[in-house]
């Protein structure tokens, strides 16, 4: 039997058993728990880096369940996949590659912050149903099947972001949560049963290869673009985000930074696989470039006023999520006109995916350092905090790497992948950069606050007893530096090998539909 | 036209909900909006596969009848009831909760993480 076949069900069978001997694992006791949470995780990260070698290597790879032989799409001459497919190309290898990064560190980190509370058992089950629903989505080939990641993922964090039960403020951020993503998803729904009613089919490559752009299109592209904006967090639809960043605990918070890029990429999925080609006009893209330019500013600009530190970093969520629309809009606008695809639309989404993966891992490693200041001192008010580079080294040390990387500055892959979006979207229209380069800067600046009053200046009288958080959590964060120093010291190595065919798999539609509809479209 | 008069029902339900999401101060009633979205969407989905005259899609037990509903929408129907049903008993417990936090269920009241 050869395993590499099976990956893409493994990927989501590995999380979803650990989130069912969960319960029972952790009537053993706390070391067992340790050992299951990152065990299970590690083994989905190593699944994760197989699938996405293999995909580089052999193409799209497609799993079907439930079929006869798990690897042809079209049984017996049928003109429909009729099953539930899995299809995983080099785009969805690349997020798979970073939401299973993210898992690993959060669960890391949770060991330890976790340890002094009870409900453990639901804390680590509710984890990995989390981490299933986001793979989910990365991998599925299915609209539906979409739809029912979207919602395993929701129920999994709306209980996850209200785990501390006590707190008011959780409680009515997951509320806040839950209510902005019901709408959402059942607008996904309904979008998806039109795609239905009209073609007959669920599976994306088969309405992509049947799709003809009319009004009913339209209108049903306004929906997923609506409903999936809102689940990552872009501008008129934020107002969940940075609440219920900041009350999770942050180790769940690294994980819904990386279940937020899922929706992304449904976002990026629908554009760039269902509608490619056959999308008429520019309407479409250049909502997409708004609201990536409305993110950005708004979201930084609101998050320079704030001083308790989850949230500021929260808002900084909603500004980086803009950078990706950016990019990959500008994409969309140019997909058809060949010669300035090349010219500048492909450098637009390598910057795009480029910065998703930046964005996840220096995202995440900011909301766990913000943690582990939370965990060594108890307070989250910046006003509160102080002269924590003495006690904290290590966390200080890894604040920086993140901080540096979220402003941009140069030797880090923040800077790269900013620099991409800024050359290319300039050949669009230059007020499109001038907007992007001041967020950077508004970026920087708050940073250098947030450094400035938690890390440096005199000692609180409050945090001479400070220590540094254990070893657990250092080794989560650190993971997430490797991560991040990785794509700053080779980012020709990372962008040749993990960016480049990402991008190139996104655009070339026919590929995507060819994997199951079988060559002929 | 007769035959389009569920999607009709479904548009209605559809926006009844949303305004009442948007206007009602009560949260109670806002997770009731919520669960009519959801049996709008499960509608539809069954409307969509409906065929006029057509038996149900088993066949041993599909009688004379040539012609049978689309089995698939029926399928999603019944997921998507069973998620509908697992949010709205997560929405309500969360919204006991806040009860218990904040001793108020108006959305007005319930404003500690604004700005």
């Amino acid at each position: 039997m050869n395993w590499n076949e099976h990956l893409p069900a493994l990927l989501l069978a590995v999380p979803l058993f650990g989130a069912f001997i969960a319960p029972v694992v952790c009537l053993f006791g706390k070391t067992t728990r340790n050992i299951l949470m990152t065990g299970i995780t590690f083994i989905t990260l190593i699944i994760a880096l197989l699938l996405w070698k293999n995909v580089l290597a052999g193409g799209p790879a497609i799993y079907v369940m439930g079929g006869e032989s798990f690897n042809i799409a079209l049984p017996s001459g049928m003109a429909l996949p009729i099953r539930i497919i899995l299809e995983a190309d080099a785009f969805s290898a690349f997020m798979v590659l970073c939401g299973a990064i993210a898992a690993f560190a959060g669960a890391l980190f949770s060991t330890n912050y976790m340890e002094k509370f009870s409900g453990m058992g639901r804390f680590t089950s509710l984890y990995f149903l989390l981490t299933v629903g986001m793979l989910g989505m990365m991998v599925t080939g299915d609209l539906f099947n979409f739809f029912i990641f979207i919602e395993i993922a929701s129920i999994a964090s709306f209980g996850l972001i209200a785990f501390w039960r006590d707190k008011p403020e959780a409680i009515e951020a997951s509320l806040k949560y839950a209510l902005v993503s019901q709408v959402g998803s059942m607008v996904f729904l309904i979008a998806a049963g039109c795609l239905y009613g009209k073609y007959n089919a669920l599976n994306m490559a088969a309405v992509g290869s049947l799709l003809q752009f009319g009004t009913m299109e339209k209108l049903v592209l306004v929906f997923f673009v609506g409903s999936l904006a809102m689940k990552c967090g872009a501008f008129p639809m934020h107002m969940w985000l940075p609440d219920a960043y900041a009350e999770a605990p942050s180790g769940v918070t690294c994980l819904l930074v990386a279940v937020s890029q899922a929706s992304l990429y449904g976002l990026m999925r629908v554009c760039f696989s269902l509608y490619g080609i056959n999308l008429g006009g520019s309407f479409i893209p250049w909502m997409i470039i708004a609201m990536g330019l409305a993110s950005m500013f708004f979201g930084v600009s609101m998050a320079v006023v704030q001083h308790e530190i989850k949230r500021l970093i929260g808002y900084h969520s909603v500004s980086q999520v803009g950078y990706m629309l950016l990019g990959l809009g500008v994409g969309l606008l140019v997909l058809k006109d060949a010669r300035s695809m090349a010219e500048y639309g492909f450098t637009a989404m390598k910057g795009g995916i480029f910065h998703i993966f930046n964005y996840t891992m220096y995202k995440a490693l900011l909301f766990l350092a913000a943690g582990a200041i939370y965990y060594a001192t108890g307070k989250r008010d910046l006003n509160q905090l102080g002269g924590l580079a003495r006690r904290m080294p290590f966390t200080t040390f890894m604040f920086v790497i993140a901080a540096a990387a979220i402003s941009g500055l140069p030797p880090f892959n923040g800077f790269v992948s900013k620099l991409l979006i800024y050359e290319s979207v300039f050949a669009v229209h230059p007020a499109l950069t001038v907007v992007a380069l001041v967020t950077s800067v508004l970026t920087l600046a708050s940073f250098v606050k947030v450094f400035q009053t938690a890390f440096l200046g005199p000692e609180k009288n409050a945090l001479v007893s400070t220590r540094e958080v254990p070893a657990g959590m250092l080794l989560g964060m650190g993971v997430l530096t490797v991560a991040v120093l990785g794509a700053s010291l080779f980012p020709a190595w990372t962008l040749s090998n993990l960016v480049e065919p990402a991008a190139k798999a996104l655009v070339d539609q026919a590929g995507y539909i060819g994997a199951v509809m079988g060559g002929g479209l | 036209m007769i035959g389009n008069a569920p999607f009709f029902v479904v548009g209605i339900l559809f926006l009844a909900a949303l305004v009442a999401i948007f206007m009602e101060k009560n949260l109670i009633k806002i997770a009731i909006a919520i669960s009519i979205i959801s049996s709008a969407v499960n509608l539809f989905l069954v409307a969509l596969g409906y065929r006029t005259g057509a038996t149900i899609p088993i066949h041993y037990l599909a009688g004379e009848g040539t012609v049978m509903v689309l089995p698939t929408p029926q399928a999603m129907t019944l997921t998507a009831i069973v998620i509908a049903l697992a949010t709205t008993a997560l929405l309500l417990s969360i919204i006991m909760l806040v009860y218990r936090h904040y001793g108020t269920l108006n959305v007005d009241e319930i404003r500690r993480l604004r700005g």
